[in-house]
């Protein structure tokens, strides 16, 4: 399934923040480093004369041209072996494999090429390419076009991987990752592209690599990334009304994993929740909560929980598929019973 | 390596095949002394013919993957044999620092982009470094070398239609040794056309007798300067693997008559008969060749042998750039998890 956004590209920049969209923060970052760097180029399934499935690479083959914005078959393996290839002879590709669910056509060129090149040769190369693609759900887009498959990348050493989830991340996590020497898989979110926020792009809101406290607070921690940093500043703002200050950590990249912020929160509030959409069993949450639990064991009053996906495929249908996920209410009625047991 | 006459030379030719399959018999003693890095080896004898018709036409500049079977390619194209039996035997002096070993073996210097143990693994990679070289206009190919077993791998075909989509300077190279493993290839596909599934990606295909050395240059030489013009193509060649599939497998599956038949076709017997017959080399010239080759491979035999293990922190090393720390190692994570336990 494809969605188009009618958008135009964005106006030139201005200088200071302004309100915009993650898709168009994204697409900005692309552009931006495209314009910086000659050597990047992008390649996927619809990237250039469609504008990418979800409208992110908008514009970009009007003013690059076909050399550095390549429409690809629908080859997902070919797509990331390629791009592997190009990276290892002086590009910096941006290849897009349009749902994560379409990793698992790419699998080996992810994890037993990409993923170990630097290391299986003995430092020799290293395979700087970014993988864009989204997940999540949100959009009734069914089993095979709804998954979070972070975990599929995060159990593999030798990826980066980031999870915006905020417009600011949306742009400077994607322009950061334009310049890792390692591959970096960038799963955008696809209830996010349409969501506004403010970007100034002269600004991160932190380095690579380190989590960022979104909401301070003393009772309890919630330690989210991509969409779920959303549920937790809404959940978190129910609490306040309950009398419950809620700390939020925003993760960003999954790797590096930045656990000692998490962890230093839960030092100081004593109790910790992980959220994650991801499924449950074998998945993020568990490795999070778990680093957590080591590094604050002697600080924790309770222990740190998981709230995570259900452990089904996700359905189809708009109630069920809601019901998938964690939901602010879920998060609000278990942080409440973790701080007033 | 350049290419220059010398390279090309039908004497030349003979010498780097003869050093092919004296370095696979040495690595096969290696292993019997138990000095691999495990048992995991694929030797290449009687697929030398390919890897030197196709190597001798090769250009600085130009790069290739190969596949598991991949030793032989790797010296037609200038390899170090002391680096190289050092990877196999997982020493830190190795081309890979001992982390590679045989199915892995690489060097960005002469161009190997690496050899893989999945079938199929290394395919698209030259697609992508066709790219580069068109993007940076350059006048260098990208050869991947891959077995039979992976015209059965869907990956091989994605990479020939973006390769031909493309107009990319790309070339595909099968090495049939008639097994993958011990599936005859006639058993694994119902047409042995192979040339045709490449033409039909519109890609120049052919098929040549790997046991003809100066067959598969020529073939190989006008495919690579159609592939340089950004005209795809692939080259099948036919030859046969005179041994097991790994050092541990005896071939069970293969006939007494079918062996002999297919070690009939021996590349160095076939250019060794050609050049006495021709009068370009005697008998003792070649025969100085073959003691030449024993010595330098027996040397390193010895370079492997001697050469250190990695060091234990290598480990850690090189899973991440350098600007990323290394993973925590256990012991240091379960001391920080433990240590005020103590």
């Amino acid at each position: 399934m494809t969605e188009v956004s009618g958008r135009a590209a964005p106006a030139a920049d201005a200088a200071g923040p302004r309100q915009t969209t993650y898709r168009d923060a994204l697409r900005q970052a692309l552009d931006d480093a495209m314009a910086a760097d000659p050597d990047i180029i992008v390649m996927g399934e619809e990237v250039g004369r469609y504008g990418g499935a979800y409208g992110v690479t908008k514009g970009l083959l009007d003013r690059f041209g076909e050399a550095r914005v390549i429409d690809a078959p629908i080859s997902e393996a070919g797509i990331v072996g390629a791009a592997v290839g190009a990276a290892m002879t002086g590009l910096r590709p941006v290849a897009e494999l349009m749902y994560v669910d379409f990793f698992g056509l790419a699998m080996d060129q992810i994890a037993n090429q990409a993923a170990k090149i630097r290391y299986m040769f003995g430092g020799q190369i290293g395979v700087p390419l970014v993988l864009r693609t989204q997940g999540g759900t949100g959009r009734s887009a069914g089993a095979q076009h709804s998954q979070s498959l972070e975990g599929w990348i995060l159990n593999t050493p030798g990826l980066r991987l980031a999870m915006p989830g905020t417009v600011s991340d949306a742009y400077h996590l994607l322009r950061a990752a334009l310049t890792q020497p390692d591959p970096v898989v960038f799963i955008e979110h696809k209830s996010l592209y349409t969501g506004q926020g403010l970007l100034d792009t002269a600004t991160p809101d932190a380095p690579w690599g380190q989590a960022v406290v979104r909401r301070p607070g003393r009772d309890v921690t919630l330690v989210a990334y991509s969409r779920m940093v959303n549920v937790a500043l809404e959940a978190a703002d129910a609490l306040a009304a309950q009398g419950i200050e809620t700390e939020v950590v925003d993760l960003r990249t999954l790797n590096p994993l930045d656990s000692d912020t998490a962890s230093q929160s839960a030092m100081r509030t004593g109790r910790a929740a992980v959220l994650s959409e991801a499924c449950l069993t074998g998945g993020p949450a568990a490795e999070i909560a778990q680093r957590i639990t080591e590094d604050a064991f002697d600080w924790l009053e309770e222990p740190v929980l998981r709230i995570a996906g259900e452990d089904v495929p996700i359905p189809v249908a708009g109630d069920l598929e809601a019901a998938s996920i964690p939901t602010t209410a879920h998060v609000v009625d278990a942080v409440s019973r973790l701080v007033r047991p | 390596m350049a290419d220059d006459a010398s390279n090309r030379s039908g004497v030349q030719l003979y010498r780097t095949m003869r050093r092919i399959r004296t370095f696979e018999e040495r690595v096969g003693e290696l292993f019997v002394r138990q000095e691999t890095a495990g048992s995991m080896l694929h030797l290449s004898i009687g697929e030398e013919g390919a890897a030197v018709g196709v190597g001798a036409v090769l250009r600085d500049g130009d790069s290739f993957t190969t596949h598991h079977r991949g030793h032989g390619i790797f010296l037609a194209r200038g390899a170090d044999p002391n680096r190289m039996m050092a990877e196999i035997a997982g020493k830190a002096a190795g081309y890979c620092a001992g982390k590679g070993g045989s199915m892995h073996i690489a060097d960005m210097a002469l161009g190997h982009l690496g050899a893989n143990a999945i079938v199929g693994g290394g395919i698209p990679a030259v697609v992508g470094a066709g790219l580069s070289y068109r993007h940076h206009r350059k006048p260098n190919v990208s050869v991947a070398f891959f077995g039979d077993g992976a015209l059965q791998q869907g990956i091989l075909y994605e990479s020939m239609n973006m390769a031909a989509l493309w107009r990319l300077p790309v070339l595909f190279v099968c090495i049939n040794n008639q097994y993958g493993m011990g599936t005859r290839i006639d058993h694994a596909a119902a047409s042995l056309a192979f040339d045709e599934r490449a033409r039909s990606f519109g890609l120049l295909g052919e098929i040549v007798d790997g046991s003809d050395v100066e067959a598969v240059r020529q073939a190989a030489d006008s495919l690579l300067a159609a592939a340089r013009g950004g005209r795809a193509g692939f080259l099948a060649i036919d030859c046969f693997r005179f041994y097991g599939h790994a050092r541990m497998d005896k071939s069970p599956y293969r006939s007494a008559e079918e062996e002999a038949a297919g070690r009939a076709r021996d590349p160095l017997a076939r250019q060794h008969a050609r050049l006495v017959g021709d009068g370009v080399a005697s008998e003792e010239d070649l025969a100085a060749i073959d003691s030449a080759a024993a010595a330098e491979m027996d040397a390193a035999v010895d370079f492997a042998i001697a050469a250190e293990r990695p060091e234990p922190a290598a480990l850690f090393r090189d899973v991440y750039g350098p600007d990323q720390p290394p993973p925590v190692p256990l012991a240091e994570r379960l001391d920080r998890v433990l240590g005020a336990r103590r």
